[in-house]
Formats: structure tokens, sequence, C-alpha cells
């Protein structure tokens, strides 16, 4: 597991000396939905009904923003090989890449959602759901995320490919994430959405790591 | 590309491959730490197929490509630290280190970004890095790319150190390795 908490300690560090790319990633999420209640006009009806999915659309474009970095850089200057040539399964050093991304996207997404929802006129016990379904449904994106960018690895244009393989995975979380607000809204169970939403987030760290390792692989060739 | 090659290394022994640019050295390299998968053939450590066991071969390894694999907002002593750390030697001895890190002439910007070093300074902490290893077997791409006379005679030093202490390598390289009873394979010849 060493190698793991290194991996994760050394990406940590490398945001940490750029804090600007973790910046724009959150300042691109804050004016994205803040246009919304812009272009919409301010009756409060409309865009509480319209918040959870303007709020979830523009976490999952602000994490993918940021994606097309995930290997790249690694693959730019040779890590990459030193990961392919560590003693230690590829599998978990594909975990380590997407388990930093997700501290350093997902997490501060699902921290900065229920302030900007305060925009939507959301009330508190929506807020608070809005939160607890990002911080339950952005591990998947980070891992779709990262299996899209390691399939991309080397092309050109890797982000709007990357996009164009993330954005349809995603759909299901989407869905059940904007749904679970829904639902809570509505009088609906916001519990099985929440457990569905989990469920994703299990098979994706079940299957994306061994998916991601050999799309590396691939990629070292 | 690469066809009817064989030869084997005992301890002690380095093998320089020459050839043309193009000819296959690299590759060659990549397959034997199985980062490229041959079509045919055998790779054998102590008779011992080395895909039987990948990781295990891989921990036998110490790689320095014709990139450096060093990332250039961390420090070369941080650099150093996570490559320990991610070969799975969770308390790199700081002795070792320093020792290593003086050998190549780097002490003193062991703090510095690698992104201020020069392409010289980062080939000697990148050799740094292999040093550290401590694996039986160097892979090496162009080791003496860069270098200046003085980080030269560093590598030879630390070459000749690794043979005597029951390594061996293998250096795709233009330049003569210099070490005593090297072995040469040339690659991109008929035959």
């Amino acid at each position: 597991m060493s190698g793991f908490a290194a991996l994760v300690g050394r990406d940590l560090r490398l945001v940490w000396r750029r804090p600007g790319d973790v910046a724009v990633v959150l300042a691109f999420f804050v004016v994205a939905t803040t246009l919304f209640p812009l272009g919409i006009g301010p009756e409060a009806n409309v865009l509480a009904r319209i918040a959870a999915g303007v709020l979830w659309c523009a976490a999952l474009f602000s994490a993918l923003l940021s994606l097309d970095r995930l290997f790249a850089a690694d693959f730019e200057d040779g890590t990459l090989d030193l990961l392919l040539l560590a003693p230690w399964p590829l599998e978990l050093a594909a975990l380590a890449k997407c388990c930093a991304h997700w501290i350093v996207t997902g997490l501060p997404l699902a921290a900065l959602a229920p302030v900007l929802g305060v925009a939507f006129g959301l009330g508190p016990e929506v807020l608070q759901a809005l939160a607890v379904t990002l911080l339950v449904g952005t591990p998947t994106l980070s891992l779709i995320g990262g299996l899209a960018a390691a399939l991309t690895l080397g092309a050109r244009k890797s982000g709007a490919l990357l996009a164009l393989l993330a954005l349809p995975l995603c759909v299901p979380t989407l869905i059940f994430g904007a749904g679970a607000i829904e639902a809570l809204a509505t009088g609906g169970d916001f519990g099985a959405h929440l457990a569905v939403l989990a469920a994703l987030a299990l098979v994706a760290l079940a299957t994306t790591p061994w998916a991601i390792a050999a799309a590396l692989r691939q990629a070292g060739e | 590309m690469i066809e009817r090659l064989s030869f084997g290394l005992a301890t002690g022994e380095v093998l320089a491959l020459v050839g043309r640019n193009g000819s296959g050295k690299t590759t060659l390299l990549r397959a034997l730490a199985l980062l490229v998968r041959p079509e045919a053939g055998a790779i054998r450590w102590q008779g011992v197929d080395v895909t039987a066991d990948p990781e295990t071969w891989r921990g036998r390894l110490a790689w320095l490509g014709h990139l450096e694999g060093l990332k250039g907002d961390l420090s070369v002593a941080e650099n150093l630290r996570v490559a320990e750390r991610l070969r799975g030697d969770a308390s790199p001895d700081i002795g070792r280190v320093e020792a290593a890190l003086a050998a190549f002439d780097l002490l003193g910007l062991a703090d510095r970004p690698v992104r201020t070093l020069s392409a010289g300074q980062r080939r000697r902490a990148a050799l740094t890095r292999v040093v550290l290893a401590d694996a039986a077997v160097w892979l090496l791409d162009e080791p003496l790319n860069a270098l200046d006379g003085p980080a030269q005679v560093a590598f030879r030093v630390a070459l000749a150190n690794h043979l005597a202490g029951g390594g061996l390598a293998i250096a795709a390289t233009h330049a003569d390795l210099g070490v005593a009873g090297g072995r040469t394979l040339e690659l991109g010849r008929a035959g």
C-alpha cells in the first residue's frame, strides 16, 4: 500500500504546487451554474425545479475539464513508465490516480454545490441532500473519466474525445443524482436513489481500474 | 522490427546495444522491461520465463528511458523519494540518498524544482534514481546523453560499482560506456 499512498501523495503535492489548475475547475463550476439564474430570470419556483439538474451537469463538466491531464502529464514526462514498471499492480496505481483526482475535484465540487444552490432558492434540507448525492456520485465521475483519459492517451484532440467517451457513461449517475434531489422535493424515495448512486460508484470501483490499467499498458507500447 | 536475436548475460556483465537510429535499441529495452510485448521469443531470468511473474521481474529492474521520468514541479529530492516509494521501499535511507546525490554532484540542487534544471542535471537526477533503486538489472536508454565530462565519469564509477556488486546492465548507447570487459551487440545488421 506504500506505493498507492505515495502516488496519491505525489499527485496532491503536484496540485498544491499549481493550485491554479484546480481553481480553474472550481471557477468554471461557479460561473457555469450562476449563468442559469441570470439567463432564466429570478422566478424562484422555476429555478428550484431545475437546480439539481443544472448543478449536477455543471459538476460533471467541471470534473471533465481537469481529466485530460490525468495521465497525459505522466505520459509526457516518462513517469508513466515508472508506474508501468512498479513492482505492484498497475490497477492500484490507476485507482490512486483517480482517487487523487476525486480529492481535488469531486470533494471541492460537493462542498461548493450547496453554496451555489442558495442562488437557486433551495431549502436547507435540499442543499444538504445535494452535497450528499455529489459526495456519493463524483467518485464514479473520476473513475469513468479516468478510463476515458487513459483510452484517449496520446490521441490528437484528446480533450473532445474524452468528453465524448465519458459523458454517455456518466448518464446513469447524472439521472440518479439529479433524481434523488427531485425525489426529495416531490416526496419520493431519496434513499433508493442514493443507494443506486452508491451502487454505480461501487460498480465503477470494481471495474474501471482494470480497464484503465489495460489502456495504460496499451499506451506504453 | 527485430528478428533472430539471442543473448545471455552473467552477473557483473554489461551489454552495450549499438546500432543506427531506428534499429530497435529502445524497442529491445522496452521489450526486456515488458513494456512492449514481443511477438515471439522469451526473456528468461535464471532459466525461468519472466512473464510468469512480471511483478518480481519489474522489481529487479531499474529503468532509465529517453524521458527522465521526473516531475518538473517537484524537487530532485522529492522525485527520488517518490520513485523509491513507488518501487515499494517505504522509508528510503537518507544516508544512501545523500551519498548517491553527492556522487552525481547534485547535493546543492536537491531542493531545486526539476523544471529549473538543465538537461544534463536532469539526466544526473534520473541516474541517481537508477542507482538508488538498488536493482539487479539496469536498463538504460542513452545514459550518457547530455552528460558533461565529470558526470560521465560519475556514471562510469556508478556502473562499475553496480557490476562489481553482482548486478548487470543493458544500455543502448552511441558513446563508449567505458567499462572494462563490456560486451557489444549491434542491432540492425543482417546476419
